[in-house]
């Protein structure tokens, strides 16, 4: 768990999660998606909720929260940076970039900055491999990425990322 | 369209009147809209030209199709009724294109693609020899298309077999067709389509389910993302002809979370079908009802296997079960089900429609039809293509591709994702088909195909593709789990430098326990990389173990990079040094202080004379 509290967790913002699926066991991937949607990691409490309203254990809840790769269970930053990490950009140099952001923002892959501004994840393949290598900021796509364009989309989340370039 | 179709002759009676609505001499510009061009910007080109027709009133239709697949050139556009072709279209070059392509006919040679190695001009899309050499069968769809639109994919042809089908065919003859068609599935492993169909008819069992396997988890591959995203109508079309001839009521499309414009493609398509009475009760007034649900993934690479996909639908961890039974026979919650993967799906409508002699008569003995390979890594040309099956490798990365990045030497294409293997230059001109690729121990797996050039490592693709399988390894076999484990380790020793002779023969030990041992087809073939590249690139392993050399200058605990003569003394490099590890005045040769020096290899990209060496 990173240094910072936990955000507290508004649980009404469940309910129309909720109302959208049917209360069945098939439903808990896609429940689960929006949950994380909503608070941008699956809190603790909201998971509870889940398990009461669909009716299974929670300990069958909390093996798929962990199962897939989609979700987190700690709190994720305000912007996420995504560096694609698929055979195309692994060989365009996908790895450079990931070191580059990690340097920059002074975190490593997978992690949140204590202050949740920036959340940075690797993918397997966003299937956009002609573009190789990709990053994407906030859902917005960089192709064929370099530092350099990579500094540009982070300009104003990273502090420094475009200011020490120019100096 | 918002009326409900009644019937078949209803269907074709609105055909008739979608199609003679259209004037082919219509003025319009189509404007790509898949993943590729829109990262390239595509939707505020979109919106510029929609905001321009309107300010000056123009008769002209702005349509944002389905991924045309030569990404590498976007945004594309594509000005109707003459079919002009223009690549890397910006905003600022909307008011010019109004103007005079579209008012005039002029042709803006700087818009214009240019092939590379003849320095020829394109004007039309065909002529271009990316599109040139393909046979787009699949594909063609896209471009044509929009693909947030049933009228359009109806004026195309679009639910023309399902009616026909419906009206014609018992479910038997449906299956017989497939089979006599020769159709395999594209998902990877080539099983015929028809024997999985017939299977499923036959089992005892009710309900029975048809699935669409859309977790297109090949790094590298992006082929059913395409199709979703620009013909989301065909796959529906494919699913409620498998429905029909197997005999179920519902269907499931499982695709990946990470394609959210697919998903949003597809489900506007089935909203938009069931509207319309192609999906429901009681489809095109016959006894006969089918509808479909989208269920997203999570990202979990192993739900791309049948039982693990199965798994997920129902709402538990994504892991494989033992088979048999097979799916067609107990597949979701234990009712039989056909899985099949997109480009499969989309495949039916085409074969019930055009005919099976037809469809038969395309491509090899074994392998009929065509097959779409996402083209991507060091080659010229990235993106999209669609060859009949029997093309050899050699057409596909030069004819189509244009060659290597940079005019450097060819090494190896990997297919199959981490199930594949790497083929060498001398199997350039092998003809790809399922059986072909195997027997070169690799595999069709999807459809990657990724080209690399003599700067790509074999030694590190293999750890790559290692490193990949243990992190996505469901975890529920040992020797999968626990042996990809370990023949990571032994890779990692290989590249940092730290191997015998002894590793190379422990891994050689250890692939064939794993791909014996394993449960599903991820463990099974997880070992292919390895295999292959030690198969046709021992030499660049024995350079890594012997002399501590990574010829390639990949592997960084191997390497030194060094600035020779060519530098100008710009200072680009030494500002981008994260380690400020290079020193050297303006306009003086610089030097790399090898210590400091963390070998992350952003002064070689950046550096724009080719001074950065790496040994």
């Amino acid at each position: 768990m990173n240094a910072t509290a936990e955000p507290t967790c508004d649980l009404t913002r469940m309910d129309p999660i909720l109302a959208r699926y049917p209360a069945e066991r098939r439903s808990l991937v896609m429940v689960l998606q929006d949950v994380q949607k909503t608070y941008q990691y699956l809190p603790r409490p909201a998971l509870e909720r889940v398990a009461e309203a669909l009716g299974v254990p929670r300990s069958h809840v909390f093996h798929l929260a962990t199962f897939y790769k989609a979700f987190s269970l700690k709190p994720r930053g305000r912007h996420i940076c995504t560096v694609c990490m698929g055979t195309a950009c692994h060989v365009r140099g996908a790895l450079r970039l990931v070191e580059h952001v990690e340097r920059r923002a002074g975190l490593k892959a997978g992690e949140t900055t204590p202050d949740l501004e920036l959340t940075l994840e690797t993918v397997n393949c966003v299937g956009a491999c002609a573009l190789g290598p990709v990053v994407i900021v906030d859902g917005e796509y960089v192709g064929s990425a370099t530092t350099t364009k990579v500094d540009k989309a982070l300009k104003g989340i990273v502090k420094g990322a475009v200011e020490e370039q120019e100096a | 369209m918002t009326r409900r179709i009644t019937d078949a002759a209803h269907l074709e009676r609105l055909r008739t009147e979608l199609q003679a609505a259209r004037d082919p001499e219509r003025k319009a510009v189509a404007v790509c809209a898949g993943t590729g061009c829109v990262a390239y910007g595509s939707r505020k080109l979109t919106a510029a030209f929609r905001e321009a027709v309107a300010a000056r009133k123009l008769d002209v239709e702005v349509r944002a199709t389905g991924c045309h697949g030569f990404c590498e050139r976007g945004p594309l556009v594509v000005v109707f009724p003459a079919h002009i072709f223009y690549q890397r279209v910006q905003p600022k070059d909307v008011d010019e294109i109004l103007d005079r392509t579209v008012a005039k006919g002029e042709v803006l040679e700087r818009l214009l693609y240019v092939d590379p190695s003849t320095g020829q001009k394109h004007v039309h899309e065909e002529e271009v020899p990316f599109y040139a050499h393909q046979h787009r069968l699949i594909l063609g769809f896209n471009g044509r298309i929009d693909p947030e639109s049933l009228d359009d994919y109806v004026a195309n042809g679009g639910y023309r077999a399902l009616a026909r089908t419906l009206t014609s065919m018992l479910p038997e003859q449906v299956i017989e067709a497939v089979t006599k068609a020769g159709l395999r599935g594209r998902g990877g492993a080539g099983f015929p389509t028809g024997r999985k169909w017939a299977l499923c008819r036959q089992a005892l069992g009710n309900p029975k389910y048809v699935v669409c396997n859309a977790d297109e988890g090949d790094p590298g591959a992006f082929m059913d993302r395409s199709v979703l995203e620009g013909n989301p109508h065909g796959v529906v079309e494919g699913m409620i002809l498998g429905a029909y001839a197997v005999g179920a009521r519902e269907g499931y499309v499982y695709v990946r979370n990470e394609y959210p414009l697919a998903v949003e493609r597809l489900s506007l398509a089935v909203t938009a079908a069931r509207d319309a009475g192609l999906l429901g009760s009681n489809i095109l007034g016959r006894d006969f009802s089918f509808d479909i649900h989208i269920t997203r993934g999570a990202g979990a690479f192993v739900c791309g296997e049948e039982t693990a996909l199965l798994a997920s639908i129902e709402g538990n961890p994504g892991q494989p079960r033992f088979r048999p039974p097979y799916p067609a026979q107990s597949g979701l919650w234990g009712k039989p089900t056909v899985i099949n993967n997109v480009e499969t799906w989309v495949n039916v409508p085409l074969i019930l429609d055009r005919g099976v002699d037809w469809y038969a008569g395309i491509g090899t003995a074994g392998s009929k039809g065509t097959k779409i390979f996402s083209l991507v890594g060091k080659v010229n040309n990235t993106g999209l293509v669609e060859v009949p099956m029997g093309a050899t490798l050699r057409h596909i990365v030069y004819g189509i591709g244009g060659g290597i990045q940079g005019g450097r030497a060819f090494k190896a294409v990997q297919t199959g994702g981490p199930s594949g293997g790497c083929l060498p230059a001398e199997q350039l001109d092998l003809q790809i088909d399922f059986e072909s690729l195997t027997a070169a121990g690799s595999m069709m797996g999807s459809g990657g195909m990724i080209v690399m050039d003599d700067r790509t490592c074999m030694v590190d693709v293999a750890r790559y593709f290692i490193d990949f399988l243990i992190e996505e390894s469901c975890g529920k076999c040992v020797p999968c789990r626990e042996g990809l484990t370990q023949m990571g380790h032994l890779l990692h020793a290989i590249t940092e430098g730290r191997a015998t002779d002894d590793t190379l023969a422990e891994l050689e030990a250890l692939a064939p326990v794993v791909q014996d041992a394993s449960l599903c087809a991820l463990g099974q073939t997880a070992p292919n990389p390895v295999l292959s590249t030690i198969k046709y690139f021992r030499d660049e392993y024995l350079a890594h173990i012997r002399d501590h050399r990574c010829p390639a200058g990949v592997c960084k605990a191997l390497i030194t990079y060094s600035i020779n003569d060519k530098c100008t003394g710009c200072m680009v490099c030494a500002r981008q040094c994260p380690e400020h590890a290079i020193t050297g005045e303006r306009k003086k040769l610089h030097v790399i202080d090898t210590a400091k020096c963390t070998r992350c290899g952003i002064c070689q990209s950046v550096c724009k004379f080719d001074a950065v060496d790496v040994r």
